[in-house]
């Protein structure tokens, strides 16, 4: 039971002018909003690094700076910089400082200082990666995964400077993630209000939580990989590289398991993708129990899912590795365990339809993009179980149906919760409510173009057209039409990423001139919305802490008028509410 | 509104507890700021034990290649572990001396508090400094980092651990600084406990990292198996 005492009379640490308010600020709304904006900045960076891509597939040579080189620095970067600077920062940073606190009725996290520290240190590895762009050589061209040798030796772009920025900014990325993550961790266990227990969390602050764990523990993986490089690469080690012959010249090392480089990437690299889906799924839940109007439907066992589904995590890595190879039992086991963990999974799609089945469905922005989410991540995961079998994924092995499967499942889906979520937290952070034709336009582009997008690669990975190539000339097996698919998904890419920008200035313009929203435009049950001010004075709650009486999701109770009854509503004004409501309602059936 | 799905024959839904009055809510009072530090350090070990765990992987995993020449060898640095044993006494006595200091605050003894802490800090930049002399045998012998991947690994491990426990000097040296400003024994004995407890964890890990740096080719061997990882 976590109840802070001291919460109630400590001084917070008050912010005293400009600076300490908006700059280093030690407030997790502040901190939040912070993090999420240097999100959304390199994430449009990347977002035009994936459109330069598509113009090289869809019209081969139609940009004259465009090489090989160039191609693979583009992949990569898009890669990195989407899963790790974007998702994750956004998720844990951006939504995780936001909601936890306001979710279990703290004042603010339990390290303020450390978590001001992190999203500096995070600014600073964003910084060390945008600088790899402007050394000689590039950046890295290695492939997100940086497989040593190839990402060490000549040849592969940015094999000098930009695997070393590549690699320091990871670490200092790590840094900043494990000062986050503490804060996430401790701020649950030890932060929460009178009444908060937890299993009357939100299950927002349940997957944030989960997959704060999760990056604390893999995290670690890519800290120990990225420190082994920069030893082989800086002081000539034989950590990862193995004897080799490049350019014709021997190189110094020799014996280095490469392997062993992947083994450790991907103990980090698969509990990623929960990292990034976790927050997604809690998210969500919070999202259509609201505009469904409706309790979510099993919470105790969506609970369960979410730890089963971390736990399970740390022991599928290897299935990126079937064609490493491996022992055949090993591949039987991740095999299995990896199929395994479509089990919590696929309860929690069923629990999320369940909750729709009867609801009184709002379809506001955030519900769309809520809806939208259950159907990507549906494909998604179901090309999964494709691939997570042996032997069918080394036909589909470096293919794009691999990369039509791991953007549906980790790249749209959660982005289509983001997007919901800011749609549905907006107001809660600015006061104002997003323009909803701006909105409503936003999805449709989005969730239409990305089905365009991504459906038709899976039908040219079925052709066997191979993935991270820069051209295709003289490849018998892929069809002349295969180009003008490709033709198609270049012009789609190209209209849906303009379309975000419509979205960057819907959330500008809104932010001052859109409409008042209130304290609760949503009707919403979760402590959030039932904060005395909107948005979220510092220190949150003014004088008293709220107390928690009941879960956060009573929607539609019987008996009552509002379709809502709010976490701090107790027993005793919950009865006075039905009463109130018994008494106009014979009087509506009067004379 | 809602179909009559999930509603009990009481209007109440099976999924939900809005029919069940709140009763155990309160949760106890009082809980303080020391204790949240705990929790947070001891989160925090959690992600140190994953980091060395994986290190400890990767090196069984490395040691099982041919070029591997292991340092326990007759004529190798680590032949005799006698500097690491004296080190190791040293980090021990860190340790105990911050045990001391804990149990002090904890009587409300200010001197105990004081001279325990104060050793456990001097100790551990004697640990240190040992661990640096042994880096420097390993220079004078000729055993540079990227020699073999032996050494690699022991001036690898026995360096993240170093750093650790400088990171733990750093907030000694802050608490030590608490200490001189004459801040009453209460305040004191919660840091001074955080302290003890990271000196203890590094004490803890750098007794395995001890053990396997020392052991011979076959016990590699036979974790690696033990693993599967050959």
């Amino acid at each position: 039971m976590a109840y802070v005492e001291h919460a109630e009379t400590a001084v917070l640490h008050e912010p005293k002018s400009f600076i300490t308010r908006y700059i280093w600020s030690q407030d997790h709304k502040v901190i939040a909003l912070q993090y999420s904006l240097t999100a959304m900045f390199v994430g449009v960076i990347a977002l035009v690094l994936s459109d330069l891509m598509r113009m090289q597939i869809g019209f081969p040579g139609s940009l004259s700076f465009m090489d090989a080189g160039t191609y693979y620095q583009a992949v990569t970067m898009h890669g990195m910089i989407m899963v790790i600077y974007l998702l994750t920062a956004l998720f844990l940073g951006g939504f995780g400082n936001y909601l936890i606190p306001l979710m279990v009725g703290a004042r603010d996290m339990v390290f303020p200082y450390v978590n001001m520290l992190s999203y500096w240190f995070y600014l600073v590895s964003v910084l060390v990666l945008l600088s790899s762009f402007f050394v000689t050589g590039g950046p890295t061209g290695a492939g997100w995964t940086l497989y040593p040798p190839q990402s060490m030796t000549q040849g592969t772009p940015g094999s000098t400077a930009g695997i070393v920025l590549m690699m320091v900014s990871l670490a200092i990325f790590i840094v900043a993630a494990t000062m986050g993550g503490l804060n996430y961790v401790t701020t649950v266990l030890q932060a929460r209000t009178h009444g908060m227990t937890l299993f009357r969390m939100p299950l927002a602050v349940w997957g944030i939580f989960m997959a704060s764990v999760m990056a604390l523990l893999a995290f670690p993986a890519l800290f120990v990989s990225a420190v082994m490089v920069l030893f082989d690469k800086l002081l000539g080690t034989s950590f990862f590289m193995p004897g080799i012959i490049s350019m014709g010249q021997q190189l110094a090392h020799q014996g280095g398991s490469p392997i062993l480089f992947q083994h450790l990437f991907w103990f980090f690299g698969h509990p990623e993708v929960y990292i990034v889906a976790l927050p997604a799924f809690g998210l969500v839940s919070d999202l259509i129990s609201t505009h469904a109007r409706k309790n979510i439907f099993g919470y105790r066992m969506m609970v369960w899912a979410i730890i089963a589904i971390g736990v399970l995590s740390f022991v599928v890595w290897a299935h990126h590795m079937y064609v490493s190879g491996m022992n055949p039992y090993f591949g039987f086991f991740f095999a299995v365990t990896t199929l395994v963990i479509a089990v919590p999974t696929a309860l929690k799609v069923y629990n999320w339809v369940l909750t729709l089945w009867h609801g009184d469905i709002h379809l506001t922005v955030p519900m769309l993009f809520a809806l939208a989410f259950i159907l990507t991540f549906l494909v998604g995961g179901l090309t999964g179980l494709f691939l997570g079998n042996v032997i069918v994924d080394i036909p589909l092995s470096d293919t794009y149906f691999v990369v039509a499967h791991f953007h549906m499942v980790m790249g749209v889906a959660p982005i289509l919760v983001v997007f919901g979520s800011i749609y549905h937290w907006f107001p809660k952070i600015t006061g104002r409510l997003l323009n909803d034709t701006l909105g409503k336009l936003h999805f449709w582009v989005t969730f239409l173009g990305t089905y365009c997008i991504y459906f038709p690669m899976h039908y040219l990975g079925l052709l066997g057209m191979p993935r991270r190539y820069y051209s295709y000339p003289n490849y018998e097996f892929i069809p002349q039409s295969a180009q003008q698919l490709n033709a198609f998904i270049t012009i789609t890419a190209l209209i849906v990423g303009l379309f975000q920008l419509l979205f960057l200035f819907n959330l500008f313009w809104s932010a001052f001139k859109g409409k008042p929203a209130g304290g609760n435009p949503w009707g919403a049950a979760s402590l959030e919305w039932q904060t005395p001010n909107t948005p979220p004075v510092h220190g949150n709650w003014g004088e008293k802490l709220p107390v928690v009486h009941r879960w956060a999701y009573d929607y539609s109770v019987p008996g009552i008028e509002q379709d809502f009854v709010p976490q701090t509503v107790s027993a005793e004004a919950l009865e006075e509410m039905r009463q109130r409501t018994a008494q106009a309602r014979t009087a509506g059936e009067g004379p | 509104m809602n179909g009559p799905l999930l509603k009990d024959t009481a209007g109440g839904d099976s999924g939900g507890r809005w029919h069940q009055p709140p009763d155990d809510t309160r949760a106890p009072d009082g809980i303080d700021r020391a204790k949240t530090a705990k929790v947070g350090l001891r989160v925090f070990l959690g992600v140190v034990t994953s980091l060395f765990f994986l290190l400890l992987l990767a090196f069984i995993t490395r040691s099982q290649v041919a070029d591997w020449q292991p340092l326990t060898e007759p004529l190798a640095p680590l032949a005799s572990a006698r500097p690491l044993w004296l080190n190791t006494i040293l980090l021990a006595l860190g340790s105990i001396s911050l045990q001391w200091a804990r149990v002090a605050a904890r009587r409300g003894a200010l001197n105990g508090t004081t001279l325990g802490f104060a050793l456990g800090g001097v100790f551990a930049i004697g640990f240190l400094g040992g661990q640096l002399w042994v880096w420097k045998q390993f220079v004078d012998w000729g055993y540079f980092v990227s020699g073999n991947p032996a050494n690699s690994f022991f001036y690898l491990l026995t360096g993240v651990h170093g750093l650790h426990l400088l990171g733990g000097l750093v907030a000694w040296s802050r608490v030590g600084a608490r200490f001189l400003r004459h801040v009453p024994l209460p305040q004191l004995a919660p840091v001074v406990e955080l302290c003890a407890i990271y000196w203890h964890y590094l004490l803890g890990v750098w007794i395995v990292l001890f053990a396997l740096l020392t052991s011979t080719p076959e016990t590699y061997e036979n974790i690696a198996a033990f693993c599967g990882l050959r």
